[in-house]
């Protein structure tokens, strides 16, 4: 599947900004992009595995609100940085 | 960082500037007249904090957050040519769903609304908390090379030992019994940080820290087991301001030449202490009326024992935490804070609100030594002569979190 990478996380993928992903959960294809991109993960999800405050994950255009959402292998990942600040 | 790096025997300084949006080095001329500004190091990370190690030369670190993104650590061996990031950055550790429902989530309450005689002191370790800023370097001991220190808001205390790249939690604090009782006082409208991580020279094993809101903190024995050190400091924001813990302490140095004496700059004041005293004075009470002792940054000369300077800030009322009345000074102490002098020759001498973070002040070792401060408005001023006169060397910079001298 597709994994959309933002552009803060662009340093960990060599730049670019669509990769492969793997897995049947949400929590195994970020797992499986940290093994790629090791610590691209931790920016992305705290300690305690939970989404950090301004992070969302997106399904197509379903928002996953934990890590144990499944994934099919046709859809595409969308990873959103919260926009803000000034 | 606001205790000076220790000198390389040769009198080029390098200022490493730490701002909200990336990193910079200031690079000055054999007497410090003339800097250069680097292009930004990071540009668009929150650097919280940006050492370098005076025990391995080229070894860097920098403490970062960037936007929404977790924090982390950013490292260099070779002197800032090359960045790799921490592969294990400080975290908490994981605990399981049923012990953090038992204990509850780690919300910190306001200031003032905190029954302390509630607090469960069994809770540490149980809530889930998370990372959410690395704040505060400090290496460790001259004689565990490698070894680092690191404070995050929430307060949270994490070790290295090599150079950086992997930490852990350092568990005699932050799973402390009395963890949930010291620090849930509240935290500051940035984070409860934990800061100000002293290392005595004399013994590896003795250890401060500064928390904010929690108060000043000892140990013995390499952070095993931690005792409050506040007697003596006010709490006037608290209902009952005579208490062993709670407060506020900005930022805490231990002097280089004699690790008794240290000073500490606190939201309540200006004190000192000569341990093995427990007890703290306010020798900011001896600073000029219609000043103050409120600030945030402290910096002691590295052999003097009775000098150091503080860049005071208007305390009053909804506390704007500027020069007082737009006239921004640092002031001076020779005797150990029992009387004080201003330092305002080449700064701006009105219309000037100010204000300088707590790791935003430091000294070189230079003879004699430089004093520096950044503000939140992107300046760096300088002072080449132990405070007397004063250069502003860079202008336009972001919101300057913290400086640190190192001499090349």
């Amino acid at each position: 599947m597709k994994v959309y990478i933002p552009s803060p996380l662009r340093s960990y993928t060599n730049k670019a900004n669509l990769v492969e992903g793997e897995g049947a959960s949400i929590s195994e294809i970020l797992g499986n992009l940290d093994k790629a991109f090791p610590g691209i993960k931790f920016r992305m999800i705290d300690e305690h595995g939970r989404i950090r405050e301004h992070i969302k994950l997106f399904i197509n255009e379903d928002e996953a609100k934990n890590l144990t959402v499944s994934v099919s292998g046709g859809e595409t990942v969308h990873i959103i940085c919260a926009l803000s600040g000034g | 960082m606001t205790t000076a790096t220790k000198s390389t025997g040769t009198k080029t300084a390098n200022l490493f500037v730490g701002t909200r949006k990336g990193a910079f080095v200031l690079k000055a001329n054999t007497d410090r007249t003339k800097w250069d500004l680097s292009d930004p190091i990071f540009l668009g990370h929150v650097i919280h904090d940006f050492v370098a190690d005076t025990r391995a030369p080229g070894v860097m670190l920098m403490a970062a957050k960037t936007g929404h993104l977790g924090p982390t650590v950013f490292r260099s061996t070779d002197g800032g040519t090359t960045w790799t990031e921490s592969s294990k950055p400080p975290a908490f550790d994981k605990v399981e769903e049923q012990a953090a429902e038992e204990s509850g989530e780690h919300k910190p309450e306001l200031v003032g609304q905190t029954d302390l005689s509630e607090k469960p002191a069994d809770a540490a370790g149980k809530a889930k908390r998370a990372v959410l800023r690395t704040f505060w370097l400090t290496q460790g001991h001259d004689s565990e090379p490698g070894v680092w220190y690191l404070g995050t808001a929430p307060a949270g205390l994490f070790v290295s030992t090599d150079n950086g790249d992997t930490w852990s939690p350092v568990k005699g604090l932050n799973d402390n019994p009395s963890y949930t009782k010291w620090f849930e006082f509240g935290e500051t409208p940035d984070g409860q940080f934990l800061h100000s991580i002293l290392i005595d020279p004399r013994d590896k094993n003795h250890m401060y820290i500064g928390v904010s809101i929690g108060g000043i903190f000892e140990s013995i024995d390499k952070g095993e087991n931690w005792s409050p050190l506040n007697k003596g400091i006010a709490a006037d924001f608290l209902p009952n301001s005579d208490v062993e813990y709670g407060h506020d302490p900005h930022c805490v140095v231990l002097h280089p030449a004699n690790p008794d004496r240290m000073y500490h700059q606190n939201h309540c004041g200006f004190y000192r202490i000569d341990r093995p005293d427990n007890q703290w004075i306010r020798v900011g009470e001896n600073m000029p009326e219609g000043i103050g002792d409120i600030g945030f940054p402290v910096v002691v000369h590295p052999t003097n024992v009775d000098k150091a300077w503080v860049f005071p800030m208007d305390g009053t009322e909804v506390w704007p935490r500027t020069s007082p009345e737009g006239k921004p000074a640092v002031y001076v102490t020779t005797n150990a804070g029992d009387s004080w002098k201003r330092q305002d020759k080449g700064l701006p001498r009105e219309k000037a609100y100010l204000t300088v973070k707590r790791q935003a002040m430091t000294s070189d070792h230079s003879n004699p030594i430089g004093i520096y401060f950044g503000t939140t408005g992107g300046e760096v001023w300088a002072s080449a002569d132990e405070g007397e006169t004063w250069q502003c060397i860079a202008r336009h910079l972001p919101e300057v979190y913290s400086l640190s001298a190192l001499e090349s």
